[in-house]
């Protein structure tokens, strides 16, 4: 700021004595704090080793290679005790990814529809959403969590009273039981089928976009859209011979087995975190919607639109703009707070690395600093890909 | 004889149905087919999980009593609870020694509640004892071993005032670094700027536990030998760096709200760096975001119940060793819902003070 002053007359003042001068300064006080910052890392570094030493903890990420000897409760790849450490951060890392994803799109619905409850003219029904809000918002998690696992969940009967719906669903303290399905040959020609309905649609909807540039005539793209979505696949099913089949769960002398069990730790944390974060982006979308002023509401009006396009094209873009900021940081939360596994045995990265692999391995620093490396790289990707988002729907001021 | 009426006719009532009780819900719950659908969606909703919940919170609970024997109703067994209390309250603090902790939650409510009084006199300095003075004298009291009063171990510490402990503690401790941090987080100088980003966004990019268990494994670890803390201060460093990086960010917010005119005055009065900031922008820029900070407070209050997992009895964990416990069986849903309905009060009513505030310091000038 006052490198380039010069007095009424166009003569630069006289220059202040060096530990005056703001550039020295400046200078001066970044390399004291460089020097600081690295001096703290050394000594931090050093009373590292050699407590390490004393304690006799080899240094490196050599145990990632030896055998873990401890089972995980639920893994999405195969594992078993005999795979290595290694695999064991793979297996944490997948189940955390799979919680925080599954929780994020439930969250997000629920969280929209519990937003858009709240601004309702219906009385009942705005007082029902708040009241879910401010009851769930200013709850601890954690206590959420152990609410609904150790509270709702364990009371649930033993296998042999299971609750049930039909014979294909069964929900008891060991989990909730689902038809599994099975895809045999074929099945692949379905999926290329959907993928292709999607490939058509886009394409559709580009082509009424442009059309309606041109002549102003607009297309059904909804309806269209749909209709491929359900006939492609359906014809492709059809055709295969309807390569698909679902295996049951049975109860046998204990226990159900066969079918698809999801286990009760995993329920009650994604229930929670999907209720708890439901409950921020209800408020972040009740906001959102209210900033968009009512002038807006009235031009669409007065320009002749219909209640559904004036939502589609003036409110919604307008109201995302708000909310996808500080939507972004409550899945960011989300993902952290998923973290909170450890507390109710959910085999995590947390519980599972963080847990029993640090304490069978004593790899204090690797190990957390490996985990902590995961979480700082989801929490920065997520916000580099919100952010590109944010800039794309972001006001184009001229 | 005329045939014109020149006498006013009295006005007529309302038609029924657009006024009381019948027009309100004419026009709040049956304005439309939709709303009526939605309506009874409501109502049964109401029918098959609040009449339910308020039956077994009040009307079939029982609420004296000395044990499991007195819990007929069917109900709630609020007996556990009123059991319980003085270890959900104190944790394992000794029962002769309460009185230090009750002296510490007095001067809290003391010199706290006068803060959201708007004409009560000497505001300022009451604040500066809470922040400084009574952190000093809780020490005093709590661990004690000096003036002639008990040491009491931090391991004993435990229930609500552990966890009020930890959330006074991190946020006092939290505001005057999150201070700092910002400011060079806008410092002109790169090094400077480079080290805050890197300090702020390493704790935000990180879950709490992560913390609390790097705190907890690795801080004895980075010590020199000899040296060691306990389990409380280890937690307690965690809980400050996590929240001072937080709390960095909001004060950031406010010291960008600042109109660049403001720092150019500070400049135009040849002020130094540290007095325009501590004259002119920080003043200003920390009032703006008070309801950041109650915000981040709020936050921090309920990520406290996570000490839990590093072995340190809040008041969560107390519930926790509490319900299981033979001498009462089946009161999980108690302890929980009690443990829910203490944090609900405090966070609710600091984040109703919050927007309060927000309304209050919004004069206008939203877009």
């Amino acid at each position: 700021m006052a490198d380039h002053q010069t007095d009424q007359n166009g003569t630069a003042p006289s220059k202040p004595p060096p530990w005056n001068d703001p550039v020295i300064r400046s200078i001066a006080f970044q390399i004291v704090a460089v020097i600081l910052v690295g001096y703290f890392f050394y000594y931090i570094l050093n009373n590292t080793l050699s407590n390490m030493e004393s304690r006799g903890i080899t240094t490196g990420f050599k145990f990632l290679d030896t055998e873990a000897g401890f089972g995980i409760l639920m893994s999405l790849i195969e594992y078993d005790e005999s795979h290595t450490y290694g695999r064991t951060f793979l297996v944490g890392l997948l189940n955390t990814l799979m919680v925080s994803v599954l929780g994020i799109i439930l969250a997000t619905i629920i969280g929209f529809i519990v937003g858009i409850m709240r601004l309702s003219n219906n009385w009942l029904i705005s007082k029902i959403a708040t009241v879910y809000i401010e009851v769930l918002r200013n709850i601890p998690l954690l206590l959420q969590i152990f609410f609904w696992y150790i509270a709702v969940l364990q009371a649930l009967p033993g296998p042999r009273q299971s609750m049930r719906i039909g014979d294909s669903f069964f929900l008891n303290n060991r989990g909730l039981y689902s038809p599994r399905p099975i895809f045999e040959d074929g099945f692949g020609m379905v999926v290329i089928a959907i993928v292709i309905a999607i490939a058509a649609i886009v394409y559709i909807k580009r082509w009424a976009h442009r059309r309606q540039e041109i002549t102003g005539e607009q297309f059904p793209v909804f309806w269209t859209s749909l209709g491929l979505l359900i006939v492609l696949p359906g014809l492709a099913f059809l055709v295969t011979g309807m390569p698909l089949s679902w295996e049951y769960s049975e109860l046998k002398r204990f226990s159900f087995g066969g079918g698809m069990r999801i286990i009760p730790e995993m329920m009650a944390l994604l229930w929670a975190l999907t209720m708890y974060t439901a409950a921020f982006i209800a408020e972040i979308v009740r906001s959102g919607i209210q900033a968009v002023s009512h002038g807006q509401t009235e031009a669409a009006r007065a320009l002749g639109l219909r209640n559904g396009p004036t939502l589609r094209l003036i409110i919604i873009p307008q109201a995302m703009r708000v909310i996808i900021p500080p939507l972004t940081s409550q899945y960011l939360n989300l993902t952290k707070n998923s973290s909170l596994a450890t507390a109710i045995g959910y085999p995590d990265l947390v519980s599972v690395f963080m847990g029993t692999t640090l304490n069978q391995t004593g790899q204090a620093v690797e190990i957390v600093a490996m985990t902590m490396a995961v979480y700082l790289t989801i929490s920065l990707s997520i916000s580099f890909v919100m952010n590109w988002y944010n800039r794309k729907m972001a006001l184009v001021e001229r | 004889m005329s045939i014109i009426n020149h006498s006013t006719s009295p006005d007529l009532p309302p038609p029924v149905t657009e006024v009381g009780v019948i027009g309100w819900m004419r026009h709040n719950l049956f304005s439309s087919p939709l709303n009526f659908a939605l309506t009874l969606v409501g109502a049964y909703l109401i029918f098959t999980f609040f009449i339910p919940a308020f039956d077994w919170a009040i009307w079939s609970a029982n609420f004296t009593g000395k044990d499991q024997s007195a819990c007929t109703g069917g109900g709630a067994c609020w007996v556990f609870i009123a059991d319980r209390l003085n270890f959900f309250v104190y944790g394992f603090f000794p029962d002769a020694e309460y009185w230090r902790v009750n002296i510490v939650f007095i001067l809290l409510a003391a010199l706290l509640i006068p803060q959201f009084i708007e004409a009560f006199p000497y505001k300022m300095w009451l604040g500066w004892a809470l922040l400084v003075g009574l952190p000093i004298v809780s020490y005093f009291l709590l661990i004690g071993g000096s003036f002639g009063i008990v040491h009491v171990e931090t391991e004993k510490w435990g229930g609500i005032m552990l966890t009020l402990v930890l959330s006074f503690v991190g946020i006092v401790a939290a505001l005057p670094i999150g201070i700092v941090l910002a400011l060079g987080r806008r410092s002109n100088m790169p090094v400077i700027r480079g080290i805050c980003i890197g300090f702020i966004e390493l704790w935000r990019g990180v879950p709490l536990i992560s913390v609390l268990f790097m705190a907890s494994v690795m801080l004895p670890l980075f010590l020199p030998e000899g040296l060691n803390f306990n389990k409380l201060l280890r937690a307690l460093i965690g809980i400050v760096m996590f929240q001072s990086a937080y709390m960095a960010e909001v004060i950031r917010g406010g010291l960008q709200a600042i109109p660049k005119g403001q720092y150019e005055a500070a400049d135009a009065l040849g002020l130094g760096y540290w007095k325009s900031m501590g004259l002119i922008i920080l003043p200003q820029a920390l009032k703006l975001v008070i309801p950041g900070i109650v915000n981040t407070f709020i936050a921090l209050f309920k990520d406290t119940t996570l000490v839990l997992i590093i072995g340190l009895l809040d008041i969560l964990a107390s519930v926790q060793a509490s319900i299981i416990d033979p001498a009462w069986s089946d009161v999980a849903t108690e302890g929980y819902v009690f443990a829910a309905f203490v944090f609900w009060i405090f966070c609710f009513g600091m984040s109703r003070y919050s927007q309060a505030l927000e309304r209050k310091l919004h004069t206008g000038h939203k877009r």
